[in-house]
């Protein structure tokens, strides 16, 4: 392990190993280094010794942290002063195991992790407004700042956000912050077939009652979350977030909206159910199982589950109003493949989250890029990491 | 003044032959080519700024984009793709040698699907057409640049435009699921589409606000919106700027995100009262003009805890609309504020550059103070709650030396901005406009790093080249593949 404390420290790590031609795994705390393609390196960068809020104005609604920075200790900053982060960023430590410590801001932005909220407020990508990072040449960069409207050059700080440490090594982000709900509370439907519930959120999505959170969960996933455990059907969740006055009547005028004798769930259970869900703790992804995450436009979710079943017997939830298909089944190729297929077929896109090494070293683990773009994607690396040495083949082989 | 590259000579040379090539890919009429005919195209919303291009082609589809790239690449002709030509920032500034890309004839909105909340349209569609589109049913798509009633939503994509809005409903790259893109060799990709988060590169967050340098956008998917229950406006007036920008603070520390919050300095109140009667306070110093949405009560009760709020900045005075008829009259005048000020004086440029909110008052103080120094009047619109600050500077065209020394005073504002924690554009784009003030935010490496992305997709720089970095020639970046 490379010492990180500082980001010059970061910078002469990566500069030496460039010149060697030395690949380097980057990462925080490794919470996700089960996710996507193994990278082959003898030497792990890590930049959780590099950490720290460095900016909080919470009347500028704006954060910076340096990457090593663990996000519980961010969201209890937020916390403190009424705040939080606005994409809901899940702790997936259902999928890839408890490492003993937490992930950090800068394992979050180089994912992209979004939690639920997502489908309304936007993902973590969305605000990001400025980024430091480490190139492969060495070359410390900055893009955005620490202002919310920003268009001045290139963004790369959505390019950087979700590539995963292959462009860069993320050392700073600067995020967009919100005041957080005063309350929340949620409208449940239970016994729906997936398509009349995904018809149900997209109705709930398309109202104007500012729906924050919208998800379908088959009756076993249901009961694996504990206030749940009495629901005897599939569940259809739509969340409200507001002043109290304002949930009230939301979820009340939504409840009438959506028919089929919905219940609210209050402030304590909504929130306690909707962190299950961002987690992905119903999905119940046995030890052994691979897990996908698949996004198509919503009205396609219940197809596409449904296709992916048959062919596997896997199982799976719906987030994002019917977009997010989280998927568990067998590690094998004929899984992975009912998965790419069902989510093509359905004009989305897929990520293989979690498989043994084995699996996910021999597949793609997103979709194949058509050949021009898969030329820019080459170029694009190597234009930041010309000796091809940051977390190499972790999104492609070969890249 | 700002330099043009030189013109590729061998290029001029082969004129005839490229636009006779240019005619063939294209519809009759869909390629012009005669210098009287040229003319509307020789500038945008930066109309300081002239240069008559060499043609102007006008797709009809995505094909024929491709086709008319394809030939530019083989043939090393640059293009400016353009759509509307309001950019303010001269994104759309042709090049003698340069073909223009119209888009505006790729005006059809292809789907609309309110189920899955997205449309998509081609390139050409103004910003307003989309929210037209849909807007029986509920629906509205979010930003809303002043210009929405022109721009086109494929210069929204390449520019990022902003709007009034913003500080709840984003700017355009949060509001985008997909686009179809051509590349400078003619290759016809689709990024993203109808579904969130396309695993990858995000492609579609590095092409919104690529201001034209990377591809041509030919259609755009995005996201549409339930439009609220009802929206309401309050006005108030405050005694100094600092206590204005207190009142922002103690309203965004309050938990409440109002879908507007837009503060006019002194000078801009009296403009836009005389132009628009919208019975602003003319005592004031600051004013702000506070938008909320919801029901009815949800109204009345955000309302209510704002003016609570604002009662606490001792207000002169504080007007809470109880219709939408008395909204309307209070943003009458802000919407109308570039006809106002066009009013006082022919000509002003409008500045776009963001600041930390917290350093309001200090900038606007030492803005007067150069407004003072260069005998040049300027007026400040703010969008508070996201620190975008728009002056606008007022000069007199007839006369250079006041237009150069409006280009210098502006220049300086924004390099205020930069000093104090912001940047220098929030919404307008570089363009050519701010292309010379970009080492004032970034580093040489940085930019070179950005130029190499430039390069990744358009290795002999034909895409708009001489927008957004300070021109230098390019230096030869080896490619990977």
């Amino acid at each position: 392990m490379i010492p990180t404390a500082e980001e010059a420290a970061i910078a002469s790590s990566v500069l030496t190993a460039s010149r060697a031609g030395e690949p380097l795994l980057i990462q925080g705390n490794g919470t996700k280094s089960g996710m996507l393609r193994p990278v082959q390196s003898a030497r792990v960068l890590s930049t959780r010794d590099y950490a720290g809020i460095t900016l909080y104005a919470p009347k500028e609604l704006i954060l910076t942290a340096r990457a090593g920075t663990p996000l519980p200790e961010i969201e209890a900053a937020l916390a403190e002063k009424g705040q939080h982060l606005i994409a809901e960023p899940p702790d997936l430590a259902a999928i890839f195991g408890q490492t003993g410590r937490p992930q950090t801001i800068g394992g979050v932005a180089a994912a992209n992790l979004s939690g639920p909220r997502r489908v309304a407020w936007g993902a973590t990508r969305d605000h990001v407004m400025g980024i430091r990072a480490v190139t492969g040449r060495g070359e410390v960069i900055h893009s955005g700042g620490r202002v919310l409207k920003n268009v001045t050059g290139l963004d790369l700080c959505k390019l950087f956000t979700g590539s995963h440490g292959t462009l860069g090594v993320i050392t700073e982000v600067t995020l967009k912050v919100l005041p957080a709900p005063e309350t929340t509370g949620s409208v449940m439907l239970t016994g729906l077939e997936p398509e009349a519930a995904v018809a149900a959120l997209s109705a709930a999505l398309g109202s104007p009652f500012g729906v924050s959170a919208a998800a379908w969960l088959p009756r076993e996933a249901a009961g694996a979350i504990p206030a749940l455990a009495a629901v005897a059907g599939t569940v259809t969740l739509a969340r409200i977030e507001d002043f109290a006055a304002s949930v009230a009547y939301r979820t009340d005028r939504l409840r009438g909206l959506l028919g089929h004798g919905g219940e609210i769930l209050d402030d304590a259970t909504s929130r306690a159910v909707w962190r299950a869900i961002g987690n992905v703790e119903p999905l119940l992804a046995a030890k052994d199982d691979a897990v996908w995450r698949v996004s198509v436009r919503p009205s396609r979710g219940p197809g596409a589950l449904r296709a992916v079943i048959r062919a596997t017997g896997a199982r799976g939830f719906l987030d994002w109003g019917g977009g997010l298909i989280w998927i568990a089944g067998p590690a094998n190729e004929e899984t992975h493949g009912a998965v790419c297929a069902a989510a093509n077929e359905a004009g989305g896109t897929w990520t293989l989250m979690r498989a043994p090494d084995a699996l996910r070293g021999a597949v793609s683990v997103v979709p194949e890029e058509a050949p021009p773009l898969a030329r820019i994607t080459q170029r694009v690396k190597a234009a930041f990491d010309p000796a091809g040495i940051l977390n190499p083949g972790r999104v492609h082989a070969g890249v | 003044m700002i330099r043009l590259p030189e013109p590729k000579h061998e290029v001029l040379a082969r004129r005839d032959a490229i636009v006779a090539g240019l005619r063939a890919l294209l519809p009759e009429s869909g390629l012009i080519a005669e210098p009287l005919r040229l003319k509307p195209y020789e500038t945008d919303g930066l109309s300081a700024y002239r240069q008559v291009p060499m043609a102007v082609a006008l797709p009809e589809t995505t094909e024929q984009v491709a086709a008319v790239l394809g030939f530019c690449h083989a043939n090393g002709v640059r293009v400016v793709p353009r759509g509307a030509g309001t950019s303010l920032s001269g994104g759309a500034l042709p090049m003698a040698d340069a073909v223009v890309v119209g888009l505006m004839r790729m005006n059809r909105i292809l789907d609309i699907d309110y189920a899955d909340r997205c449309a998509t349209v081609q390139a050409g569609v103004t910003n307003i057409g989309i929210t037209n589109a849909v807007s029986d049913n509920g629906f509205f798509y979010a930003p809303d640049p002043s210009s929405q009633l022109a721009c086109m939503i494929g210069g929204n994509v390449n520019m990022n435009s902003g709007g009034a809005h913003c500080l709840k409903y984003g700017v355009t790259a949060n509001n985008l699921l997909g686009l179809k893109i051509v590349t400078i060799d003619g290759e016809i990709l689709d990024i993203g589409g109808a579904h969130l988060d396309a695993a990858g590169y995000d492609w579609l967050g590095l092409l919104t606000g690529s201001e034209g340098m990377l591809a041509v956008v030919t259609e755009v998917t995005v996201r549409i919106l339930r439009s609220p229950e009802g929206a309401r406006a309050m006005l108030a007036a405050f005694r100094s700027n600092e206590v204005a920008g207190a009142c922002v603070d103690s309203i965004i520390g309050s938990g409440i995100i109002p879908v507007a919050l837009e503060f006019m300095d002194r000078p801009a109140i009296h403009a836009c009262e005389a132009f628009a009667h919208a019975g602003y306070p003319l005592d004031a110093e600051a004013m702000l003009i506070i938008e909320v949405e919801g029901s009815v009560t949800e109204q009345d009760d955000l309302l209510a805890r704002l003016s609570a709020i604002c009662n606490q900045h001792d207000p002169i005075s504080l007007k809470v609309s109880q219709s939408a008829e008395e909204s309307a009259a209070i943003w009458k005048g802000r919407k109308g504020a570039f006809g106002a000020i066009g009013r006082i004086s022919p000509d002003y440029l409008c500045m776009d550059g963001t600041i930390p909110t917290s350093r309001l008052p200090d900038v606007l103080r030492r803005i007067q103070e150069m407004s003072d120094s260069y005998g040049l009047k300027v007026a400040n619109i703010f969008h508070a709650g996201d620190g975008n600050l728009h002056p606008l500077i007022m000069f007199d065209a007839n006369d250079p030396a006041s237009f150069h020394k409006a280009e210098t005073f502006g220049a300086d504002i924004l390099r205020l901005c930069v000093e104090v924690g912001g940047c220098l554009t929030g919404e307008h784009g570089v363009g050519v406009e701010k292309r010379d003030l970009m080492p004032v935010q970034f580093a040489a490496h940085e930019l070179e790093q950005q130029r190499r992305i430039k390069t990744a997709f358009d290795p002999d720089w034909l895409l708009n080249p001489s927008k957004v970095f300070p021109l230098v020639e390019p230096e030869p970046v080896p490619l990977a593949a």
